[in-house]
């Protein structure tokens, strides 16, 4: 396992495998939570759902089965952050699954490790074993007497939808992945029907630390509404591309500096299913509450084709979508057509207009976050970069 | 909250619906919802459609059906809850907090008439071309929301090619919609499973296993996929234009056998509310379009209770007197998808299958030989059609072993929908027709045949002689009116036991040669069951197979489809549990009309073992013509 030193006040912050389980069985249920939601954690999956809440259902519910799914699909174009916490950390992420199992009353963990990251399972199952051989995992971990928890892993088989949180529990139960209808949600009715949360990596290495290190201090970092740090995986022009672990509240435009970039014309803030920010915006700040990501950053300098960045990321929409609902499955490729028809020159503004309108549509009608997502790279590319796209090279743009 | 009975179905599109409370009294058993403005108050975990009709506010539904768990694909039915960022689909979602409702706000408006528009851009073909045309799901809502236009395009040719392998359902994914009400029809309510979602994003398709042709995989062509189609992606393979010829040719002699389910059921086709049986209508309109005779196939049902029934009565003997041992319990063989269910699933249990043909067969056999050589008429010159609820009925006439004749038994077997559109096509408005007679030799037949159209009506018909038969006493003295109430009625599996007592009466005279008294069946209770549906078939198989109750059984009637043959595959589309139970009623009601309610009282039947069938129910020419065997065909298919 690697181990270079990555810097990082909160999550990168020394931590010692197994503080975190110690602490919290020395305490009562009721405590953990109390600092979970004087922390203020959100979801640090992209969607932003307080964690405390998720998990004080789950606690709060009477079911004698309960699980905690590590959600470990990392699926978004441009993330890769998951991958570093469980390469280089994993003691952070498997110790809020420990922590988790005990706060809501859970004796199986499960991993749910994106296809494409087998090569890592071996180190993890191993990672594992040694946890049970320390009794960081097992029967009566660490002494508590009837605290039984342990965690498996199980592997995606390469869909992005599966990262949607019920998708991902349809899959688990070795069903086609596909979004459930919500409500009921998976904290009352989850995996085999059970309560179940399911939390991102990078939220249960952040529970690692705030068990230790207490709500307060985390909330000391960050903004008023998006607590603590947070993991941006950055790509694109750039000097110097990789995992930052930075403050909520950051700008685009510290952020575009700290990593070397130049001549920067768009930062897509979100992956394919966020939005793209031109230059003019670059003093906005990245949290839930302004300019929201799950941590992926890519930037584009002023070489890119905006249309084929937008063409792009609808090409992987129309072959990522599930294909169960209908604005999802035909409007996505709708606007892929539309895009292509931007490229040839063949369209007319009242289409484009039509197209946008039927975005609209997706974001509010489509039954996941896939299909209600899909369309923000699409107008909000259009919007902000129409003088390139429908001006620029005589109507033929791109070619 | 779920139901996990079955565990192939993923439990997402199960019944992830909150269990409404029994007491609507209880703190929060009753929620009050405003819709648009308007109170109303629901139980807790209606779903907002059902307290939209309920307020009496219409919300469109694609993918949403009555019989079918949840899905929420289609999101054609979306509403507006206030604070919520996204639109909600109205089916899929369960009340359990006060909510305000709106149902036709710009946004909503706008995205239904996306969805619409989206649908129809990948809707091949065009509506006058199509056999839905009219009875379109999509084509209504297109009208409802005035579609003048294709604004994202209309495909102008086929993406996939139409599978017409089966003799039973033709698919043409070219039309689907996804919204995979076959899928939840097959794997859910049939718990047959030969259709699935495959692949993702645009390529998404249903298929059956590596996408073969359906003829090649383990469909039992009940057809209900059919029944629940918004489109015509799914349709039955018709044979109307083979028909139209055979009638059109003056040297073919046409005779139509018309079963019970269609003729309660024919007049929704012609506008009528479900529930009004056409039975005597029917036999003028047929004889205006030009068939030569019609027969009611109830005669052979009435045969096949005495043949059936006779069967029993030997398996009986033979395993209480002789203690052989023989495969008991007897089970119906009428319904030829329940029959090719149990060929694929329990091909083990094939010696169960009462050898009797259905009453379609029976009656294809008799017409080619006794009613032919009556008429004076070479078989070979007579067309065979048979009007049935059903589509398995076209794969079951096509069985090769279906020629005891030395012809081909039954020609064709047409559905209602089909029977409705060839009357149609002649210009004959059906409820209009003056009453007309079914014709000789066979005539009228009685009510315990005709009832056999509904779940539990073979079993009754069956009692009403086997009854008479051993006891000795007039049915009416042991059931009220000669009703068998608790055979009826929709229940997924019906269960029933009979003490015989230690009264016997004697032998009659049709069965004297067969067993010498009753003796041997004195205190003996009989038991019996009934099941609809090949879910319920396959719980009472499996019930068996374990050893359980219906293992003690003596006699069990199954049918493939919900309600039996009344919601048969080859039936007017739409259909609910409200217009199944209708249609029952229909036939009911007209059983309790008729004077002549017990099959070996059918005259009719008396005089064919006394001319034709003359050794007797189950005697030499009776298993020539009127038995047949079974395949055991397995679940694994090259």
């Amino acid at each position: 396992m690697e181990t270079k030193e990555r810097k990082g006040a909160v999550l990168f912050s020394k931590y010692t495998r197994g503080e975190a389980i110690k602490k919290a069985i020395s305490k009562t249920r009721e405590d953990v939570l109390y600092e979970l939601r004087e922390s203020k954690l959100k979801g640090r999956g992209g969607a932003g759902f307080p964690t405390a809440t998720k998990w004080m259902i789950v606690a709060a519910a009477s079911s004698d089965e309960k699980y905690i799914i590590c959600n470990a699909d990392e699926g978004e174009p441009g993330t890769f952050k998951d991958r570093v916490l469980l390469l280089e950390y994993p003691q952070l992420v498997f110790d809020g699954m420990v922590v988790g199992g005990y706060t809501i009353g859970a004796k199986y963990g499960i991993v749910y490790l994106r296809g494409e990251y087998e090569y890592m399972k071996k180190s993890l199952e191993d990672y594992l074993e040694a946890m049970r051989k320390d009794n960081l995992l097992g029967n009566d971990i660490l002494g508590k007497k009837g605290f039984n928890f342990d965690i498996t892993i199980r592997m995606g088989s390469g869909a992005y939808v599966c990262g949607e949180e019920t998708a991902l529990i349809e899959s688990l139960e070795g069903n086609r992945g596909e979004a459930r209808n919500r409500p009921p949600f998976p904290v009352n009715t989850g995996f085999m029907g059970k309560p179940t949360t399911v939390n991102n990596v990078e939220t249960l290495a952040a529970i690692s630390h705030i068990t230790i290190k207490g709500g307060e201090w985390f909330r000391k970092h960050g903004t008023d509404k998006s607590t603590g740090s947070k993991l941006f995986s950055v790509s694109g022009d750039c000097e110097k591309p990789g995992v930052y672990e930075l403050p909520w509240g950051t700008k685009i435009s510290e952020l575009l500096e700290l990593v070397g970039a130049k001549n920067t014309k768009a930062v897509q803030v979100g992956g394919a299913s966020g939005t793209c920010i031109p230059k003019s915006q670059f003093d906005r700040t990245l949290a839930y509450e302004d300019a929201a990501t799950g941590g992926s950053i890519m930037i584009f300098n002023e070489s890119r084709n905006m249309l084929h960045v937008l063409k792009n990321f609808m090409e992987f929409f129309v072959e990522e979508s599930c294909g169960q609902c209908t604005p999802c499955r035909i409007g996505n490729v709708k606007l892929l057509e539309g895009v292509e028809m931007i490229e040839k020159g063949e369209y007319t503004f009242a289409y484009m207009n039509q197209l946008k309108d039927l975005g609209d549509t997706m974001q509010v009608a489509s039954k996941c976050g896939l299909g209600q997502s899909s369309p923000n790279s699409f107008i909000s590319i259009l919007e902000n970069f129409k003088e390139e796209i429908f001006n620029g090279n005589g109507g033929h743009n791109g070619k | 909250m779920e139901n996990k009975d079955n565990l192939r179905a993923p439990v997402s599109q199960k019944s992830l619906t909150v269990e409404k409370p029994t007491d609507l009294t209880t703190i929060g058993g009753t929620i009050t919802v405003e819709i648009n403005e308007k109170k109303v108050s629901v139980p807790l975990g209606t779903t907002i459609l059902e307290a939209c009709k309920i307020a009496g506010i219409s919300i469109p539904t694609l993918c949403n059906h009555e019989d079918l768990c949840v899905a929420g694909v289609c999101r054609i039915c979306v509403v507006e809850v206030e604070g919520m960022r996204t639109l909600q689909a109205s089916c899929a979602y369960p009340i359990t907090a006060p909510m305000k409702i709106k149902t036709s706000t710009p946004m909503v408006r706008k995205a239904r008439r996306n969805i619409i528009d989206l649908l129809l851009s990948e809707h091949y073909g065009e509506c006058y071309s199509c056999f839905r045309n009219g009875k379109c799901e999509l084509q209504a809502l297109a009208k409802e929301y005035g579609v003048d236009s294709y604004p994202y395009g209309h495909v102008d040719k086929p993406k996939y090619e139409v599978d017409n392998s089966s003799y039973s359902v033709i698919r043409d994914m070219s039309k689907c919609i996804l919204c995979k009400r076959c899928v939840r029809t097959c794997i859910d309510l049939q718990e047959v499973g030969v259709l699935e979602a495959i692949d993702r994003g645009d390529k998404t398709h249903i298929s059956t296993f590596l996408d073969k042709p359906l003829a090649d995989v383990i469909c039992i062509n009940c057809g209900q996929c059919i029944n629940r189609c918004p489109t015509a992606a799914l349709r039955a393979n018709d044979p109307s234009d083979e028909i139209w010829a055979a009638i059109d040719d003056p040297t073919k002699h046409v005779v139509i056998q018309t079963a019970p389910s269609p003729r309660a059921a024919i007049g929704e086709e012609f506008g009528l509310g479900a529930g009004h049986s056409m039975t005597r209508e029917l036999n003028t309109a047929l004889k205006r379009i030009g068939f030569d005779k019609v027969f009611d196939t109830n005669f052979t049902a009435d045969l096949t209770i005495i043949e059936e029934g006779t069967e029993l009565i030997l398996r009986l003997y033979k395993a209480l007197v002789k203690k052989e041992s023989i495969a008991l319990p007897q089970l119906t063989s009428c319904s030829p998808g329940w029959v090719k269910f149990l060929e694929h699933y329990y091909p083990e249990y094939i010696d169960n299958l009462s050898s009797a043909k259905s009453p379609q067969q029976m009656f294809g056999a008799l017409i080619k030989t006794f009613y032919a050589k009556k008429a004076g008429i070479d078989p070979k010159d007579v067309v065979s059609v048979a009007l049935m609820p059903c589509s398995a009925k076209k794969f079951e006439c096509n069985r090769p072993e279906m020629n005891s004749s030395g012809y081909k038994d039954v020609d064709y077997g047409l559905t209602t929908r089909e029977m409705a559109r060839m009357i149609k096509e002649a210009g004959i408005n059906l409820p209009e027709m003056p009453k007309g007679d079914f014709d000789n030799p066979f005539g009228e037949a009685s009510g315990a045949g005709l009832i056999f159209g509904a779940t539990g009506g073979v079993m009754e018909a069956a009692l009403r002689s086997v009854v008479e038969f051993v006891l000795g006493v007039k049915v009416e003295d042991v059931f009220a009116n000669a009703n068998i109430i608790p055979l009826r009625g929709f229940e997924g599996v019906k269960y029933v036991e009979i003490p015989l007592g230690e009264k016997m009466g004697p032998v009659p005279d049709i069965l004297k040669h067969l067993v010498p008294n009753w003796d041997w069946l004195k205190g003996v209770t009989l038991k019996v069951a009934v099941a609809h549906g090949t879910a319920n078939a396959k719980k009472v198989m499996d019930n068996i197979k374990a050893g359980g109750k219906f293992s003690e059984c003596h006699f069990v009637e199954l049918m493939a489809c919900p309600g039996g043959c009344i919601g048969g595959g080859g039936q007017p589309i739409p259909t609910t549990p409200e217009i199944r139970k209708k249609r029952a009623e229909a036939i009911y009601a007209e059983d309790e009309s008729l004077t002549l309610r017990k099959s070996h009282e059918n005259p009719h039947v008396v005089q064919i073992y006394e001319e034709f069938l003359t050794e007797g129910p189950c005697g030499h020419l009776s298993h020539k013509l009127l038995h047949t065997h079974y395949t055991k065909r397995g679940r694994y298919i090259a």
